[in-house]
């Protein structure tokens, strides 16, 4: 009897010795997809950087842990969607994920269909969230950077008269464009002068001088930062100085090999994040990342710091942890996210149904060659 | 005038394409092939000069020389390897040759250089000048564009008509094997072609990117179609009418994109193209050669 019972004791504790095991195991699991090898790798390691230093912030905090699984598509969608079946059999939860826009789209599409949370740090294209209730975007739609850049020059009395050069040969460009002018209109801004290009211009002489002829205060850029550099320059030689404003695609004009800075000097850009922002939990993260992997922050690396913040607030919130199903973490993140708010680097963040992000733009304006928080 | 700078504009782009466009009519006049690698001798003149003046620190002028040195070998070098073999071979192959040698200076200047673009700091420093209290600029690009376009005319129309291997070119250009016989090296005549055209695309490299500041492997493929379609405009094959169709195509570009439309600044350039083919399909200063039967 006596033996029967210590039996069942050391049973009793092996099975307790075994849960306790299985709790510490049971940390939530977070897929990550991005480009970390090949063309556009800067944008997945930045990002996955960013991600890193959230989970590991979160994990020194106590509490519930994460373990952040990287795979990488090098941004083609193809790979990607075999870097979310890898994702599925190494037990990911949930996705934060993809980096870019085109994988994104090929990855949600079979997320939808297995049931798998995601939530894109920086793909920014509508087609990206669009009839998907399991995808939300921690970064604007692209179209929303036209109404919050409108918000933005309106609420700051940047300008009342506009002049917009876009690329219409490019969709990111004409969707900004388009609701950027949708929005002036109800704003009250006044839009004197709107000219496109095509992606091998070179010469923009006639659209800067329609703008200074109609007496454009500001000159709104809703694309890349290889065009812009060539606009800023042929201003410069023309003598044309309005305020330029641009969006995320103006992000890394500084960069440029052989760019003089000089002339991007007052350029106004719509960005979630500035690395020399004076606040306190930007300044803890740059110097958290910076100890950690050297290179500055970009606005990649606060968007995948925000991810994986929103995610594991989410789960909280709605009671995920290591144990629940992929299925089941997924139904429970689509009811509470619309639910919460989360504040992050990038901003107060509410999203709608639809996944798509409400927050307060950010823009920074560049002085000296570097950007300043506004 | 807000007419007078689309007009100077105008003749400003216009006289970028014209220098490019002399290149092609040179080795078209000569060698009877278009060489459609030329735009992409453009680039890596380009990146020549780049590299000279960022990294080396030297002076404009010692990147200009470098770059035109570098294009010339490149130049003959192209034309020893992909285009001799071929002399004798279809006019198709030598065309779809050409379109090889210039996908793979591309993607050989993607490999050394990268493929994010680089901003070209502007090799001309002069000033622009102002006119009417400063209502009208004219930028120094465009006044050194246009001298060097009318000098580097002028200098090729009287190498080709007064020198002896000007004589020579012209020779091998009216009948390749006659010249032979009468004791012309055709071959020598040939590289000699590719060699002026190549160094005069280092030029045009330093003076588009100038104007143009954005340089990438791509830079040289849309200026070098358009500068084409002004060769023909202008008469292939003529000296003049390389800069007479370049200046044009940069006015009309300019004219039909503050006119009509911005969007269809690139459409109305080609239709110019297309029609100019049906009504003179040997431009405006070409000269119709009759077939012999």
């Amino acid at each position: 009897m006596k033996k029967v019972i210590s039996m069942l004791l050391v049973a009793a504790l092996a099975v307790m010795m075994g849960s306790a095991c299985f709790a510490e195991e049971g940390t939530l699991k977070i897929g990550f997809i991005g480009p970390l090898t090949g063309a556009a790798a800067v944008y997945g390691t930045s990002c996955l950087q960013g991600a890193q230093v959230a989970v590991d912030e979160i994990n020194a905090k106590g509490g519930m842990q994460i373990e952040l699984i990287a795979q990488d598509d090098e941004h083609d969608p193809e790979k990607s969607v075999n870097a979310y079946n890898t994702l599925w059999d190494e037990g990911a939860q949930m996705i934060v994920g993809c980096v870019t826009t085109g994988p994104c789209k090929a990855v949600s599409a079979e997320a939808y269909n297995d049931r798998m949370f995601m939530l894109t740090p920086s793909a920014s294209s509508t087609e990206v969230t669009e009839g998907k209730d399991n995808m939300y975007q921690v970064c604007f739609t692209d179209p929303n950077q036209g109404s919050a850049s409108a918000q933005f020059i309106v609420d700051n009395g940047l300008a009342t008269k506009v002049a917009v050069i876009y690329n219409n040969a490019d969709a990111y460009s004409t969707g900004i464009y388009q609701t950027f002018v949708a929005n002036a209109a109800e704003l009250g801004l006044e839009v004197v002068s709107v000219t496109t290009f095509t992606d091998d211009t070179t010469d923009f002489s006639v659209q800067l001088t329609d703008a200074k002829d109609n007496g454009a205060d500001l000159v709104f850029l809703p694309i890349y930062y290889t065009p812009a550099s060539m606009i800023l320059s042929q201003a410069n030689a023309m003598e044309y100085a309005p305020t330029f404003f641009g969006v995320d695609g103006m992000d890394g004009i500084l960069t440029m090999e052989g760019f003089d800075t000089s002339l991007a000097e007052g350029l106004m850009l719509l960005t979630p994040f500035a690395a020399d922002a004076e606040d306190e939990r930007t300044q803890t993260f740059v110097a958290a990342y910076q100890a950690a992997y050297t290179d500055v922050p970009t606005q990649f690396s606060a968007d995948g710091y925000d991810a994986v913040y929103a995610l594991y607030e989410a789960s909280l919130e709605g009671g995920i942890n290591g144990d629940t199903s992929t299925e089941d973490a997924c139904e429970i993140l689509v009811k509470v996210m619309p639910e919460i708010t989360v504040s992050g680097l990038t901003g107060e963040m509410d999203w709608d149904a639809n996944g798509e992000v409400t927050k307060t733009p950010k823009a920074v304006v560049i002085q000296n060659g570097v950007y300043v928080g506004m | 005038m807000v007419f007078l700078s689309y007009l100077i504009n105008g003749i400003s782009l216009g006289s970028v394409y014209a220098i490019i466009a002399l290149g092609y009519t040179m080795v078209y006049g000569i060698a009877k092939m278009l060489n459609f690698a030329h735009g992409d001798v453009i680039m890596v003149g380009a990146y020549i000069s780049f590299c000279v003046t960022q990294y080396l620190g030297m002076p404009a002028i010692v990147s200009i020389v470098a770059a035109m040195f570098v294009c010339t070998v490149l130049g003959m070098l192209i034309e020893r390897m992909a285009y001799k073999p071929l002399r004798e071979a279809p006019k198709l192959a030598v065309l779809i040759t050409a379109i090889g040698v210039s996908y793979l200076l591309q993607n050989s200047a993607q490999l050394i250089w990268g493929s994010n673009p680089k901003s070209f700091n502007s090799l001309v420093n002069i000033g622009s000048i102002r006119l009417f209290d400063g209502a009208l600029l004219i930028s120094d690009e465009a006044i050194v564009t246009v001298l060097c376009c009318i000098i580097i005319m002028v200098a090729l129309t009287l190498f080709t008509s007064r020198t002896k291997m000007g004589k020579a070119m012209r020779a091998v250009s009216e009948d390749k094997g006659a010249a032979q016989l009468m004791g012309v090296d055709v071959n020598f005549t040939i590289s000699i072609t590719f060699a002026i055209g190549s160094a005069l695309a280092a030029i045009a490299g330093v003076l588009l990117c100038s104007s143009y500041p954005v340089l990438q492997p791509t830079t040289g493929s849309m200026p070098g179609i358009k500068a084409f379609t002004a060769a023909v405009f202008g008469g292939i094959g003529s000296i003049p009418g390389a800069m007479l169709g370049g200046i044009l195509l940069g006015l009309i570009e300019i004219f039909g994109k503050a006119y009509i439309s911005t969007e269809l600044g690139d459409a109305i350039v080609f239709l110019i193209l297309i029609i100019m083919l049906l009504v003179k399909p040997t431009g405006l200063l070409g000269k119709k050669v009759n077939e012999k039967v």
